[in-house]
């Protein structure tokens, strides 16, 4: 297709954008400049709350009752779109500009099928034909890699796996031919092998369709894989702009590198090269300081600089194009390799075996009350959450559970806690079976030591209740202290240790953001002196920059009190940052297990291998494989014979696969793969995920005197 | 250390109590709806509180039958609404069964709200054979036409105030049990209730402390809405001769006493019907806005 690529398609100059609450105006956006041409993509990367869903919800002059612009221009195709009546937009909205968003099932209507809904498209924007419409959604469907398009088509999406809705959604979006699609978080709903395919897929369409981005993440490893521009968003502001390669090679604006310090990147180390990240919250939209909005937390802020006024996005280069920040004293900054300089930490020497798993097992009965199963008699089938799980743990030591959802992490976590009892095997704790112990047959000292971080922290702790009521109910459960004034003092202590000031024993949980939610969990799983400690995902639900800090926070009380850490994660950058030791898991059945390093080094198990592969990573001097699994999940109730992954595995090998119980080769001293393929050619695997030194170009300014 | 420890003492909860009700109060001067709410039931409070000194006449005294609204009262005063056949002032018998109805109508809810939170509590967390029995139980007293329960709770038991209480319990509590039980199940599964499980807490603490508080919001509403509802249940039992025996005011009753009479005289049964119309209306009102405000975040 032949793109017009001098003309801007979108043009947005100056646009502020403002919500009016019972607190008075909030000013979402403020001066968010943009320029697209056909074809291009630009990503718009920030934390949660930073304005960038706002900015889509503008362009599509969609705010609700009680947002508006306050400012600024949008024009699309030279029209301003705020003087377009309502027909002009409803033919804009879904014909001209698409919006994909971030949860698939929403975004679909759950009482028609997909040929309806695709259909309708190109019926009610173009008026064709029934037949033409069918070919042409057929088309969409085949063209966005839908295997079997006619039975998708007569299905309900809820029929439908995630990514396949996903899909749906995506060749909905095009059906229109648009020439803008909006992205917004479109693939931080799905596990991380269907959204490289969906990446993947989303890059190809810029390609083929000539169709231009706007792609909304929070993930700048998503965003380096599919723009061809960056936005970095702060607080409602655009910090810094240009293309994907300078930005990342060069982040100019302090926000942005601190961005950088917070991922754990591949040259990442929890020890050598911890995690820095950064200190403070985002501002409240109501709230901002004068002058920079990243002043507070900036180690740079200089007073009377940075404070004096409304700092302008100022060009980096001399010829006025390319990368623009938002910075007075972008000149001044040179970033030193490590921007803050953390001490370099000891690593924890791990101790005794304290957990051993051994084949461990469990099964959920599912009835069938079909007439089917009834006429075959097989009306009792079994979920297989978790079949033969075999692994230790050794005191202060970090071993992490990887694998998508539905791999049955989750459930070896709820058996290990004595809320679910095993099928079958047995698990260790200190030498004592606890796997058949439900929770409340077990003692006082088996309860204290084996304790949980949980994931959302809008759920683990209880609205009701104040966080020193959480806190010291655990201290007097567990024992650790009895008299009020020395649980007091416990919990003033828990909260010095994981960082939170000490008048917060009185808040309650609403008062309170994310990250600091996560930290009471913390602190209350702390409580009782715990010897392990299961962190389920800890992290996944929080914005990058707290990520960073709750992440090594759980890293030092862990070095201090010795205790061993299972951490259950689908995020394998995170798991390389801390872990030791990895099982990765597939369909309840672990497929690889060993150190980090092993792990992360051929010989890898195909499936390890496609999930680092899956896994995207802001750093452009990565370079990556790109393995992209077809097909879904099987269904856990009756999965595949034999290895459970043979009906997605790249490597397959044949009938094998599909018949028999992969052997387990021992890959090293404790590395052991579950596979078909014989340990020599494994072992010849290129390495997914190869470091290029950086060239000389774009090396890091040394530091000034 | 000391000095921070003392600055963050346990404020009186009393003290908090009170601030966190006109906290909502003021949150509720928001919504015009819920402040006529309030100003009815406020109305209708007072007019019970201070029932001794605002009714004009004793609520059982014979004056003068059938006097029309306004007619004045040989021995003083008038009679602003009226008199029944049997010459007793209307207005004062309106304010002194106010009482009755301000008394019952709350305490029935209340113990309705005690017996349904504790079975739809235990039918919800449990889940299994607690849930099939304590649910069969309710669909069955549910599935009953609701007066023919009344008629045959009361009719066994005699009529009195704690029987009235009695049965409005039976009848409202698996309705109120449904709803608990169903915010149970959702609230169940949420992480805190599962960190209070791992630590080997017990299910009376985990049911009243950990899910029960969380429940507040929509039980809140309900009941405002509930005490209207038993507020006309009381006027349906009083009308059907089920409620307060006689000659005790009581608007249900008053409305039934007078029924013969209501095309020649209707003055003697439109106020009582107005009297609990709107106080009626006052919970139902209140109700709304207290959604309102609860929907807002």
């Amino acid at each position: 297709m032949k793109i017009d690529t001098r003309t801007p398609l979108l043009e947005i100059k100056n646009l502020g954008i403002s919500y009016y609450t019972r607190a008075g105006e909030i000013p979402a956006v403020k001066d968010f400049s943009l320029t697209l041409r056909p074809g291009e993509s630009v990503g718009l990367v920030g934390e949660s709350g930073c304005g960038k869903s706002t900015v889509a919800m503008g362009i599509m002059q969609y705010l609700g009752r009680n947002g508006g612009i306050v400012g600024g221009q949008i024009k699309f195709k030279g029209r301003d779109l705020a003087t377009l009546g309502g027909g002009e937009l409803r033919d804009l909205r879904g014909g001209e500009i698409s919006m994909i968003y971030q949860e698939p099932m929403a975004a679909l209507n759950p009482s028609l099928t997909v040929a309806t809904q695709l259909m309708e498209v190109p019926l009610v924007h173009e008026g064709v034909s029934t037949e033409e419409a069918r070919e042409r959604s057929l088309r969409m469907l085949a063209d966005v890699h839908i295997p079997d398009p006619e039975r998708v088509m007569a299905s309900y999406p809820h029929q439908l796996s995630g990514g396949q809705q996903q899909r749906v959604v995506i060749s909905m979006a095009l059906l229109s031919n648009p020439s803008l699609l909006l992205l917004d978080e479109p693939t931080t709903a799905l596990d991380v092998t269907v959204e490289a395919g969906i990446v993947g897929l989303i890059a190809e369409i810029s390609r083929k369709f000539g169709t231009a981005q706007l792609y909304i993440s929070h993930n700048l490893g998503l965003i380096l894989d599919t723009c061809d521009r960056v936005c970095v968003m702060y607080s409602g502001e655009v910090v810094e702009e240009g293309t994907v390669h300078d930005v990342f090679s060069q982040p100019r604006h302090p926000y942005t590198r601190g961005l950088f310090d917070c991922i754990p990147l591949p040259t990442a180390d929890k020890n050598a090269r911890p995690l820095i990240p950064i200190r403070g919250q985002l501002p409240l939209p109501h709230r901002r300081p004068r002058g920079c909005n990243f002043g507070p937390r900036c180690d740079h802020f200089r007073e009377g600089a940075c404070d004096a006024g409304a700092v302008r996005m100022e060009a980096v280069h001399e010829d006025g194009i390319g990368q623009r920040v938002r910075c007075v004293r972008w000149r001044d900054i040179r970033f030193t390799e490590r921007n803050g300089g953390e001490a370099i930490r000891e690593r924890a020497e791990a101790g005794d075996i304290v957990l051993h798993v051994d084949e461990m097992q469990k099964y959920y009965p599912v009835d069938d009350r079909s007439l089917k199963a009834l006429l075959t008699g097989r009306t009792r089938r079994w979920v297989k959450a978790n079949e033969s799980l075999n692994f230790r743990a050794r005191h202060s030591e970090t071993v992490a559970i990887v694998g998508e959802s539905g791999c049955g992490k989750s459930t070896f976590a709820k058996v290990l806690m004595g809320l679910e009892n095993c099928t079958g095997g047995k698990i260790r704790f200190h030498g004592q079976d606890i796997g058949q112990v439900a929770v409340q047959d077990r003692t006082a000292e088996q309860l204290s030591a084996v304790q949980m971080v949980f994931q959302n922290p809008n759920d683990t702790l209880n609205p009701s209740l104040t966080v020193g009521q959480q806190i010291g109910r655990v201290v007097r459960k567990f024992g650790v202290e009895r008299d009020s004034r020395k649980v007091r003092e416990r919990v003033l202590r828990l909260l010095d240790i994981v960082k939170l000031p000490r008048d917060f024993i009185h808040r309650r949980p609403r008062q309170l953001s994310g990250g600091q939610k996560q930290r009471v969990g913390i602190a209350r799983a702390f409580a009782g002196n715990p010897a392990l400690v299961v962190a389920d995902e800890p992290v996944s639900a929080l914005d990058v920059s707290v990520q960073a800090a709750v992440t090594e926070l759980l890293m030092d009380i862990q070095r201090e009190h010795g205790t061993t850490l299972l951490f259950i994660s689908h995020d394998l950058s995170v798991v390389r940052y801390l872990a030791d030791r990895i099982v990765v898991m597939y369909l309840g059945q672990i497929m690889e297990r060993g150190h980090t390093r092993d792990v992360f080094d051929p010989p890898y198990h195909p499936y390890t291998e496609a999930l680092l592969s899956a896994v995207p990573i802001a750093d452009p001097n990565v370079d990556k494989r790109e393995i992209i699994l077809d097909g879904t999940l099987p269904s856990a109730v009756d999965p595949p014979r034999g290895c459970p992954f043979h009906t997605r595995c790249p490597r397959k090998l044949g009938k094998i696969c599909e018949n028999e119980r992969p052997p387990q080769h021992q890959a090293g001293s404790d590395h052991v793969i579950a596979c078909h393929i014989p340990l020599e050619e494994l072992r010849r695997v290129d390495p997914v995920i190869q470091l290029r030194p950086p060239p000389d170009d774009v090396k890091m300014p040394s530091p000034v005197a | 250390m000391s000095d921070i420890s003392k600055s963050i003492q346990p404020a009186p909860s009393v003290a908090l109590g009170l601030l966190k009700a006109l906290k909502s109060f003021a949150l509720l001067r928001e919504s015009w709806v819920g402040m006529i709410g309030v100003g009815l039931v406020a109305f209708w409070l007072l007019v019970a509180l201070l029932a001794p000194l605002v009714a004009p006449f004793e609520p059982n005294a014979q004056l003068q039958p059938m006097a029309k609204p306004g007619t004045a009262f040989a021995a003083g005063g008038s009679f602003w609404l009226g008199t029944d056949q049997l010459g007793r002032d209307v207005l004062s018998r309106i304010i002194w069964g106010s009482r009755t109805v301000l008394v019952y109508a709350p305490l029935a809810t209340f113990c309705a709200y005690v017996v349904g939170i504790v079975m739809g509590l235990a039918a919800g967390y449990y889940r299994g054979w607690i849930d099939e029995v304590l649910s069969f139980v309710a669909n069955a007293i549910l599935s009953f036409p609701v007066l023919v329960l009344y008629v045959l709770v009361i009719s066994t038991i005699g009529p009195s105030g704690l029987n009235i209480v009695i049965a409005i319990t039976f009848a409202s509590a698996p309705g109120i049990m449904r709803i608990v039980r169903g915010l149970v199940l959702d609230l169940r599964n949420r992480d805190y209730v599962a960190a209070a499980q791992t630590r080997g807490e017990p299910g009376w603490y985990i049911m009243l402390i950990e899910i029960l508080p969380n429940a507040r919001g929509p039980l809140i509403v309900d009941a405002c809405l509930r005490l209207g509802y038993v507020v006309i249940t009381i006027g349906v039992l009083g009308f059907l001769g089920l409620g307060l025996p006689p000659p005790d005011p009581d608007w249900g009753g008053m409305i039934n006493f007078s029924r013969p009479f209501v095309q020649i005289m209707p003055h003697m049964v439109i106020f009582p019907c107005i009297a609990i119309s709107s106080l009626v209306l006052g919970f139902n009102l209140l109700a709304d806005g207290l959604r309102e405000i609860s929907l807002r975040d």
